[in-house]
């Protein structure tokens, strides 16, 4: 296995006569990264490049981390569609490779008589959505099942197969995968001009050249930029800034479900799950706005989410913050995907994979190859992938600082570096030598979990420092 | 998971001052095999990161005033943080204590046994006294709820002082120092060692809590950290001031001190009882909690006081903890809760014991979330007065005043909750 990363300098030429890519990946979100994991399995000369100096760091870093099973999809949508096969596949991969995965399900609590009258009308669209196992409960057995709940709930859709899992690992796994089997990872490389010619494209980045025959366009936010220096004009893209806030894992009792809202005209609303993390998620907002970096939170998204969040669980307002931040969606103004190809080109658009693109990421990467093949590539026939194992960061799966025989073989796992979130000195280790390793303190906390407990660093911030200057001076 | 199970006297949870201090106590005192843990590699808690003096020393009421920050010499009296962190430790082994670092307490799995995790392997320990001195920690800014970007840059006095201290870190050019409590100052002698300049000191009293002045930093009262911006890197805070003028202070460094919350963590995990106004354990005046044979003590109870205060209460759990151990515990239940109205903030201890005992100095220490010129202190249960009390100066937030305890035996054990009123 030789792995290229690169991260700095001019990009490194390619060894074959041409220096050509077959195909190019333009952003190493959770949807880059399934489609470069999609296209490792076929004998294909591929690059994935982000601008940024790791994968998964821009929406995909910063969502509500549910696996939805589509029930409430627009019936009919390629989104609709995608996100039930996406579910199944992620699902089984999860289960493959140990990316956290917990079904919790899903209650949407209806809180007035005519978000009751409403529940029949969500339960029939599942249907309508191939989900069959959805069904109303009363005020009682609601408050059975969630006793933390707030006063007058009236009942809710029980939607049992709504889970929870690791938006850090699952990327990182995609990503992983597909450099093992090949696939350069060039990051740091922001693209800045696309040029077409007959035998294909030719990109100017910020570290130079790079020539690909078929060109995939998934820069999330900036999907419509570089959709444009392909001469189209079919879709915008507008940020829709999701503020959260993270309680402390103290706070995961008052909690069971994913407690959804029945949506309303104002969009789906905000919801209190569980995280894989074990700790407690409140949010999102929805706001419009025009700036595609404007991932800070405002005081007036806390103020609203904390009033909704008391309604929801009261007792939850008691607990500590973890965290608070927030995701920016890629709204399009049309409610589905934006997934495009064209014959003349040699080129797929993958825009507009708004809220739900977590989910549908795998089924995501196989239609753009179905798409890339329309348009004309050769893929050849799949092969398997070796298989990967991802270091667990869920809580409901056995963490290393419990696993006695993996200490007994290495002490470095009974060495407790992050106290909040339990992360040991072997697992920092091992994070810092890995296949994609981080370039960045965040980076190591979104594959460890270290500093991003309740402390914030207060204990630990300036020894996971020093273990990570310590390996990239 | 599976472990060695072990069994022992008294297990400490936390190695700084009140843990060592009453493993040091209770070891001279011959409790039998007594055992303290500590999850960092190096025991001392807290002061092994505080550079500046002003531990120890002469015990005053107003135990919180331990930096006179008069230039940038910390209060002339006492030692450094360091070094009373190696005499709390030296005490303690020299009396006798098994003092393990590097071994975290991880859970329960049983009354008084104790799950770990350390470099040896994990462990199930259990204790006829088990003592929770785990002390407390600053919130960060995200518990604190400031909005905004979230660059680097943005610490807490403990991140801070440990950077700068234990790993010789960079830090920046220049910060803004969040709270004027004496670890704010402490904030800014850690900022100047590390060659930071310091912008300002802001704080959203309208009024410093303390005379305490950092030479040659502005402060800002009565403003209000309303975001920080930035996104590579902290470049500023922005402020609302009382008459609501808005500003940006440009820095790159942002230090967020005082807001302590006890970590109260394992206590709770344990399902022991917790005061609402310490947000720690409830615990009466000989430190028990609301678990038979579990005590605690130190800013676990209440965050924070000096460190001599934590020792001191570490060395009074002794006896408690020895008539436990002989069997001579006073009888469980009995004790009635102590509860505070608004705008005090909180009262230690917060529970009377069923046998009368007295807290520390005869005196229970109190918060107030305001100032309070002069108050009156009335204690009462079920609507019956038992003691009222005029101060004689100011109660301010941040620092802490007494109420005297000599009421205690007046408490009617099968009554209701006892309210303590400032008017
Ligand atoms: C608040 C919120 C909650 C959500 N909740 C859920 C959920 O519960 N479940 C779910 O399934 N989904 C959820 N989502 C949606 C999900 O997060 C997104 O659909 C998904 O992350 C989109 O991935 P992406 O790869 O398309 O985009 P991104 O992750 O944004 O990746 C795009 C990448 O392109 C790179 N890039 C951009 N421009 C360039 C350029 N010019 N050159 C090089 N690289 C470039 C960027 O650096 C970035 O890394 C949520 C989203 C939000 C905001
Ligand atoms: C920045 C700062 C400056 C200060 N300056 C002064 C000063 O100048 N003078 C002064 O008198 N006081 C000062 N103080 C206050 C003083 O440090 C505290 O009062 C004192 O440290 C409290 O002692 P403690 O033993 O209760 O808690 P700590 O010192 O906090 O010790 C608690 C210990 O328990 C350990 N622990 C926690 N949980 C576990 C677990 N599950 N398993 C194993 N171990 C665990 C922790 O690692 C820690 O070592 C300062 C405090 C701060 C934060």
């Amino acid at each position: 296995m030789t792995v290229t990363l690169t991260t700095a300098g001019p990009l490194p030429p390619l060894d074959d006569a041409e220096g050509t890519y077959d195909v190019a990946v333009v952003g190493a979100g959770v949807v880059g990264a399934a489609v470069a994991r999609e296209l490792a399995r076929h004998r294909l000369r591929t690059a994935l490049i982000d601008a940024s100096d790791d994968i998964g760091n821009a929406t995909s870093k910063a969502n509500t981390a549910i696996l939805h099973t589509g029930f409430d999809a627009a019936p009919g949508s390629l989104e609709a569609r995608l996100v039930r096969e996406g579910r199944d596949l992620l699902a089984a991969y999860a289960a493959e490779t140990g990316i956290p995965v917990e079904r919790v399900g899903a209650l949407l609590v209806a809180w007035d008589e005519d978000q009751l009258a409403a529940l029949p009308g969500l339960r029939d669209k599942a249907e309508r959505n191939g989900y069959h196992a959805s069904r109303i409960i009363g005020a009682d057995e609601l408050r059975a099942r969630e006793p933390h709940l707030g006063p007058g709930a009236l009942g809710a859709l029980d939607v049992p197969d709504e889970s929870i899992i690791c938006p850090w690992t699952t990327p990182l796994a995609f990503a992983t995968q597909a450099v093992r089997a090949g696939v350069h990872l060039h990051l740091n490389c922001r693209v800045r001009d696309v040029t077409a010619d007959a035998d294909g494209h030719t990109l100017t980045t910020s570290r130079g050249p790079l020539r690909a025959r078929y060109l995939v366009n998934a820069a999330g936010l900036h999907a419509d930029e570089i959709d444009r220096l392909l001469g189209h004009d079919v879709f915008t893209v507008t940020p829709r800034r999701g503020q959260l806030v993270v309680f402390d894992k103290l706070a995961r009792p008052l909690v069971g479900h994913i407690l959804l809202p029945v949506p309303g005209p104002a969009g789906k609303g905000v919801l209190v799950a569980p995280t894989v993390f074990g700790n407690v998620l409140l949010g999102p907002t929805a706001e419009e706005l025009d700036d595609k970096t404007a991932t800070g939170s405002t005081a007036d998204g806390i103020r609203l989410l904390r009033e909704k969040g008391r309604r929801i669980v009261p007792g939850l307002l008691d607990e500590e913050v973890t965290a608070v931040y927030a995701g920016l969606r890629a709204a399009t103004g049309q409610e589905d995907y934006r997934i495009q190809e064209y014959p003349g080109l040699r080129y797929v658009a993958v825009g507009g994979i708004r809220s739900t693109g977590l989910t549908a990421s795998m089924a995501i990467g196989r239609h753009v190859i179905a798409l890339l093949t329309a348009v004309g590539l050769d893929p050849g026939e799949p092969h398997d992938l070796p298989p990967l194992t991802m270091p667990n960061l869920g809580e409901a799966f056995p963490r290393p600082y419990r696993d006695a025989a993996l200490i007994a073989g290495d002490p470095a796992y009974g060495t407790l570096v992050c106290h909040c979130e339990q992360v040991t000195l072997g697992e920092i280790r091992d994070a810092l030598a890995s296949t994609i390793p981080p370039h960045s303190p965040d980076g190591l906390r979104r594959r460890t979990r270290a500093r991003g407990g309740r402390c914030q660093g207060f204990y630990c911030g300036a020894a996971v420092r020093a273990l990570f200057e310590e390996e990239r001076p | 998971m599976t472990g060695e199970a072990r069994e022992v006297d008294v297990l400490i949870v936390g190695a700084g001052p009140a843990g060592l201090a009453a493993g040091a106590e209770l070891a001279a005192a011959t409790a039998g095999r007594v055992e303290i843990l500590e999850r960092e590699q190096e025991a001392g808690g807290i002061p092994r990161h505080c550079h500046h003096g002003g531990f120890g020393g002469r015990l005053d009421r107003s135990a919180y005033a331990w930096a006179s920050a008069a230039g940038s010499a910390y209060a002339r009296r006492g030692t450094t943080g360091p070094d009373f962190a190696r005499r709390g430790v030296a005490a303690a082994v020299a009396a006798g204590a098994a003092l393990r670092t590097g071994v975290t307490v991880t859970g329960w799995a049983g009354p008084r046994t104790v799950e770990t995790t350390g470099p040896a392997g994990l462990e199930r320990i259990t204790a006829r006294a088990v003592i929770l001195a785990t002390g407390a920690r600053e919130r960060p800014r995200s518990a604190r709820l400031i909005p905004g970007a979230r660059p680097p840059g943005v610490y807490t006095t403990g991140e801070l002082q440990q950077a700068v201290h234990l790993y010789g870190q960079r830090i920046g050019t220049t910060a803004v120092v969040v709270g004027d409590e004496p670890v704010g100052h402490a904030a800014v002698a850690t900022l100047r060692a590390a060659g930071v300049h310091v912008v300002a000191m802001v704080t959203d009293r309208t009024a410093p809590a303390l005379r305490l002045r950092s030479p040659r930093v502005p402060l800002l009262t009565g403003a209000t950290v309303t975001g920080l911006t930035g996104r590579a890197r902290l470049s500023g805070v922005a402020l609302r001031h009382e008459d609501g003028r808005t500003t940006t202070l440009r820095c790159d460094t942002v230090v967020l001190t005082g807001d302590f919350v006890p970590d109260h963590e394992l206590a709770r995990r344990g399902e022991i009882l917790l005061d609402p106004g310490t947000r720690g354990p409830a615990y009466d005046a000989a430190h028990r909690t609301s678990r038979p044979g579990v005590f605690a003590v130190g800013n676990l109870l209440h965050a924070v006081e000096r460190a001599g205060y934590a020792a001191q209460e570490g060395r009074a759990v002794a006896v408690p903890v020895l008539h436990r151990l002989a069997g001579t515990e006073g009888p469980a239940g009995g004790g009635r809760r102590l509860v505070v109205d608004a705008p005090l903030r909180w009262i230690a201890p917060n529970m009377t014991g069923p046998d009368g005992a007295r807290p520390p100095g005869d005196r229970f220490v109190l918060r107030t979330w305001r100032r309070l010129p002069r108050p009156l202190l009335v204690v009462s249960q079920d609507g019956r007065e038992l003691h009222r009390q005029r101060l004689l100066s100011t109660a301010v937030p941040g620092r802490p005043f007494t109420l005297r305890a000599d009421w205690v035996d007046h408490v009617d054990p099968d009554g209701t909750d006892v309210r303590i009123t400032a008017l």
